[in-house]
């Protein structure tokens, strides 16, 4: 069983590769923060939202996490034009990213408003905020804190669920070493290569997240 | 005219009935020591002042805006009210001159500079004009429970509720916070305080009023309730009978 490794064989796709960061950092990126807004505005809905979307909301959030990535996305790229709504592949790629994230999110956040002290609801009421006044002001920033490290794990699994975007020719890291492989063959090196390109991807985006959280969180978490 | 008229006030929790028929009135200016056991119902009291409790039968009423459970007619009173909480309840992720904007900014609009203005003077009022960017994290407990004080005395309430604003504390820090509520009381600001800090209650308070099982069982100025107890109840509480 004698593989010699030849990397000089890809050297000529190197466009498609970078080409490929590109799109999974932008998918990323922006399924990132849509989704992470998503997911405050559904743990919001949750936990003191309007009680009238309490159950939409929870509906939306159970099914996105009981059903696969990939028949989501399937879903929106492929399901919703019967009934009129043509998405390109980057547009129904991104937004079966937001909608995954978003729900994921959106637990992981109530999680963090839940393990709020009473204590910092009830000085937000006697100061005569109101109950969005509270969450927006008070409650808000010490909840994200708290879940801060579960939520970047969460956005870097999104990023690893993008590869699936490469199904519907979204052109990203995987949908790149598919395409190289099947034109050289040299299937072990391209995939080698896609595996240290989300390696690094990953390790970037978990330095962005740990600094992001050091800018909005001054302050080290205080446990009460 | 009272400042604050508590009528017939009755409060359950669940088969408990905590406060029982509960009549005080508080003039403007009045420096209140509430006090008695634990579970005769005092920070409950206090509690349904500013609304963080509901009441099940009774008025309350703060310079005219009444107690009702919408948040329109709650956040009417609050404005009229301030509380400070045992457990300072300062917004961790705020300094300490921004846990004191903060209310101001948001709910009556105040344009940062006058807030931020404000939330000086009031940290200088209660001695921490030095610590304004300093977390609730970097401060002792004595020091944030001052902040507190700020913080609701930013609002510009007519009174101030004190649910055990010391209980919390060290030993050596029940001072300075006790300092700073006797010189809000001497300014004239109307206070309602649940304390265990006898001594001070006596010094300080126009009335005192002893609770017991749910009703006020004795009220009097604190040479009467304290120099001459006519119950049993409050003469054990007392710890001379």
């Amino acid at each position: 069983m004698a593989y010699s490794l030849d990397f000089g064989a890809l050297a000529e796709y190197a466009p498609i590769f970078a080409k490929g960061v590109a799109v999974t950092s932008e998918l990323t990126l922006v399924g990132g923060v849509l989704g992470v807004g998503l997911g405050i505005l559904c743990a919001w809905v949750r936990t003191d939202g309007p009680k009238a979307l309490r159950p939409i909301v929870s509906l939306y959030v159970e099914v996105i996490r009981n059903t696969p990535f990939l028949i989501q996305l399937f879903f929106i790229f492929f399901g919703l034009p019967s009934i009129g709504v043509s998405l390109t592949e980057m547009q129904a790629a991104i937004l079966a990213m937001v909608v995954n994230l978003g729900a994921y999110a959106a637990e992981i956040i109530r999680a963090g408003i839940e393990a709020t002290p009473r204590g910092q609801f009830e000085a937000g009421a006697s100061l005569a905020m109101t109950r969005l006044q509270i969450f927006r002001n008070v409650v808000l920033v010490p909840a994200l804190q708290r879940i801060w490290p579960a939520l970047s794990s969460q956005i870097i699994i999104v990023m690893f669920g993008s590869a699936v975007c490469s199904q519907i020719a979204v052109e990203d890291i995987t949908f790149a070493a598919n395409f190289i492989q099947s034109r050289n063959f040299r299937a072990f090196e391209a995939y080698i290569v896609a595996t240290v390109l989300y390696l690094i991807l990953a390790l970037i985006l978990r330095q962005i997240m740990r600094s992001l959280g050091t800018i909005i969180f001054p302050r080290r978490r205080v446990v009460r | 005219m009272s400042l604050i008229a508590i009528t017939e006030v009755r409060k359950r929790f669940g088969d408990n009935e905590v406060l029982k028929g509960i009549n005080l009135d508080v003039a403007a200016g009045e420096v209140i020591a509430i006090i008695g056991k634990s579970g005769s119902g005092k920070s409950t009291l206090l509690r349904c002042i500013n609304g963080l409790e509901t009441i099940d039968e009774g008025t309350i009423l703060v310079a005219g805006a009444q107690l009702a459970p919408d948040e329109l007619h709650l956040r009417a009173l609050r404005l009229k009210v301030g509380m400070i909480f045992q457990s300072f309840n300062l917004f961790p992720h705020l300094t300490a001159g921004r846990n004191v904007m903060l209310s101001p900014m948001v709910v009556k609009k105040v344009p940062a500079k006058e807030a931020q203005a404000e939330a000086q003077a009031r940290l200088e009022q209660v001695g921490l004009g030095h610590k304004f960017d300093a977390y609730p994290d970097e401060l002792s407990g004595g020091q944030q429970q001052r902040v507190a004080i700020a913080r609701a005395l930013a609002m510009k309430p007519l009174a101030l509720l004190c649910d055990e604003i010391t209980s919390a504390l060290d030993p050596e820090l029940v001072n300075e916070v006790l300092q700073v509520v006797g010189k809000l009381a001497a300014e004239g600001m109307t206070l309602l305080m649940v304390t265990h800090e006898m001594r001070f209650a006596r010094e300080v308070c126009d009335r005192v009023v002893f609770m017991h099982q749910g009703r006020v069982h004795e009220i009097g100025p604190p040479e009467e309730v304290f120099g001459a107890p006519k119950t049993l109840e409050l003469q054990q509480f007392l710890g001379i009978a």
